[in-house]
């Protein structure tokens, strides 16, 4: 068995294959990721200052701390984790990311290690990390619980893992698909398939399934009067996100 | 509607706060000579040869910002074709602590209470006239002034230097570029009719540290456009409203039109009566609501 190929969908790295350069423009075809980002920075430094007793207004407040970031893209969530004082490993499948993202770093002045590869293998390898970060990717896989599973195996026991995606319902088909694809020209056109949404109550059912506890749920939802995205206890009907811990 | 505050008691207070303050190296009486701002920093270059290096640059230079335009940064606005007259005066009688504003042809005339029987005035006259009366002696200067002023504070002398401002609006087209910001007169300049003139930059101020203290929290860049956007969408709109409200202010008041008076004086009343209204329908407008209020004005 070759691990490597278990999670893998070809056709969805292809996708970014082909998008690599643009990870950075904030105005070009990952819009919608930069302009999600403040958002979703907020809820992942919560909480993990919340699980790992760390203040924010300390300078370096994540400093000791190790972080994946599985499907890091150009790396919009790595840099944000690195300037926070963590130690960080950004992993993609897509290949032409890995440069983008390292170009990107060493622009920032920041010290990243990017590496192409997948969960499963670096989980063969026994890594260990204190976080994974896995936003928006796992509607991009091939075989979500196998992913899932690669990925707990990824935490040290009493680690935390944050999970992003998109439901799955007429109302997030018009918006991710209508809206943002086609629409508003956020993403280009066969960014998402719908079909490989998942919900929130199935996400919580994988991720438990997976050997992690699901321990938190929250909505992004966009105001299109501010033009921006603010987290919702109860709106889940397009993007969340959640956080599960690896018992102790 | 707020309190009167003279800049000389606000400045050695602003001054020794900032001596005050570890984390502030203040370098006075030097100016900026350039500038760069690149992906990776900011750098500035004073006139003493010095240079600077930091994550972001914030221009707070005035109406007259030479950085923003180095940035490129065009403004707009025009000139009101009048001048500020501005000088302190000493009366016979106690002025209650209430400040005043007289709306005459010309422009208007406001009496702002200073410390014991002295008030600061500042006066609109066209160009013209106003440097007419910049070149009489003290005396025919407040033979001029009498008149407009009544009788109600007694007799008035001068109590210090009269100055002379050209009026003009200059709103900068961007407040922001890469890693740079311009906050006060030098994003706004705005005709001071309403006294906003330092509450705005204080606004900025407030605006711009919130957007930075939560990007710096998130691990953001706080020198990146998009984090910098939003402090720049912030402040447009309050800033826009305010120049337009101040101009239309000013036009109505400056006209010598019986019917555009009688208008005045009713438009007033209602705007007198309904502060807390009108308020709170431009917070809400502006995206104010008391809950997103900047955290240094909570
Ligand atoms: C006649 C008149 C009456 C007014 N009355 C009121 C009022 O009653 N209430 C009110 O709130 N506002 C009033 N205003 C407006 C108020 O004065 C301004 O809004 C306020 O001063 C703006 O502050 P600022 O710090 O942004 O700019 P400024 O006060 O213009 O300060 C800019 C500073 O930057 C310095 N500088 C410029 N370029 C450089 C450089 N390259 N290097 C280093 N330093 C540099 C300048 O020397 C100056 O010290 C009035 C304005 C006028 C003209
Ligand atoms: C929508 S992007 C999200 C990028 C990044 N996580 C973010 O939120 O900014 C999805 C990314 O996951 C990567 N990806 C897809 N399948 C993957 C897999 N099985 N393992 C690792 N990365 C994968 C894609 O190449 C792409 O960069």
């Amino acid at each position: 068995m070759q691990p490597s190929e278990t999670t893998v969908d070809p056709a969805e790295v292809a996708k970014f294959e082909a998008m690599a350069a643009e990870w950075w423009d904030p105005h070009g075809k990952f819009k919608p990721l930069h302009m999600l980002n403040p958002c979703r920075l907020d809820y992942i430094t919560t909480q993990i200052a919340g699980e790992f007793d760390r203040d924010l207004n300390a300078p370096n407040p994540f400093q000791g701390l190790r972080i994946l970031d599985i499907g890091c893209g150009g790396g919009l969530l790595c840099e944000p984790m690195a300037r926070l004082g963590a130690t960080v490993v950004g992993v993609d499948a897509a290949a032409r990311n890995i440069p983008v993202a390292e170009a990107h770093a060493r622009q920032s002045g920041l010290d990243i290690d990017y590496r192409f590869g997948t969960a499963e293998e670096l989980a063969e390898n026994g890594e260990v990390f204190d976080i994974v970060l896995n936003m928006e990717v796992v509607e991009h896989v091939a075989d979500p619980l196998a992913y899932l599973t690669a990925c707990q195996r990824l935490l040290r026991p009493g680690g935390l893992m944050v999970c992003s995606t998109i439901n799955r319902n007429p109302k997030s088909f018009a918006m991710a698909i209508v809206g943002a694809e086609y629409v508003m020209r956020w993403l280009p056109k066969g960014t998402h398939e719908w079909s490989k949404f998942i919900t929130p109550d199935e996400l919580y059912a994988l991720i438990a399934n997976a050997g992690l506890e699901p321990v938190d749920r929250k909505g992004f939802v966009f105001n299109p009067i501010t033009w921006g995205w603010k987290l919702s206890d109860r709106d889940l009907s397009v993007n969340y996100v959640t956080a599960s811990i690896k018992s102790a | 509607m707020g309190c009167m505050v003279q800049d000389r008691y606000l400045r050695p207070v602003l001054q020794a706060a900032v001596d005050k303050n570890d984390h502030i190296d203040y370098f006075p009486n030097i100016k900026i000579q350039s500038h760069q701002c690149t992906a990776e920093c900011a750098n500035v270059t004073t006139d003493a040869g010095q240079d600077y290096t930091g994550k972001l640059l914030i221009a707070a230079e005035g109406r007259q910002s030479a950085t923003a335009t180095r940035a490129g940064i065009r403004r707009k606005g025009w000139d009101y074709g009048q001048s500020a007259l501005v000088c302190a005066i000493e009366h016979e009688n106690p002025h209650n602590a209430t400040a005043y504003q007289y709306f005459m042809p010309q422009g208007p005339l406001a009496i702002l209470p200073l410390t014991n029987n002295r008030s600061s005035i500042v006066w609109s006259e066209t160009h013209e006239r106003a440097n007419d009366i910049m070149q009489l002696d003290d005396a025919a200067y407040l033979s001029v002034l009498r008149p407009r002023f009544g009788d109600f504070l007694g007799d008035i002398k001068l109590a210090g230097k009269r100055y002379k401002y050209p009026l003009s609006l200059s709103i900068a087209e961007e407040f922001v570029k890469p890693r740079f910001a311009l906050i006060g007169d030098a994003a706004h300049g705005i005709h001071p009719i309403a006294g906003q003139g330092l509450n705005a930059g204080l606004k900025d101020i407030a605006a711009l540290c919130h957007v930075l203290q939560d990007a710096h929290h998130r691990g953001e860049n706080i020198g990146a456009i998009d984090v910098l956007e939003r402090y720049q969408e912030w402040r447009r709109f309050d800033v826009n409203l305010l120049a337009l409200a101040t101009d239309g202010f000013n036009k109505l008041f400056s006209n010598s039109n019986a019917l555009l008076r009688a208008g005045r004086a009713l438009g007033l009343g209602i705007v007198n009566q309904m502060p807390k209204m009108r308020r709170s329908f431009i917070r809400e407008a502006a995206g104010l609501g008391t809950k997103d209020l900047p955290y240094l004005m909570r």
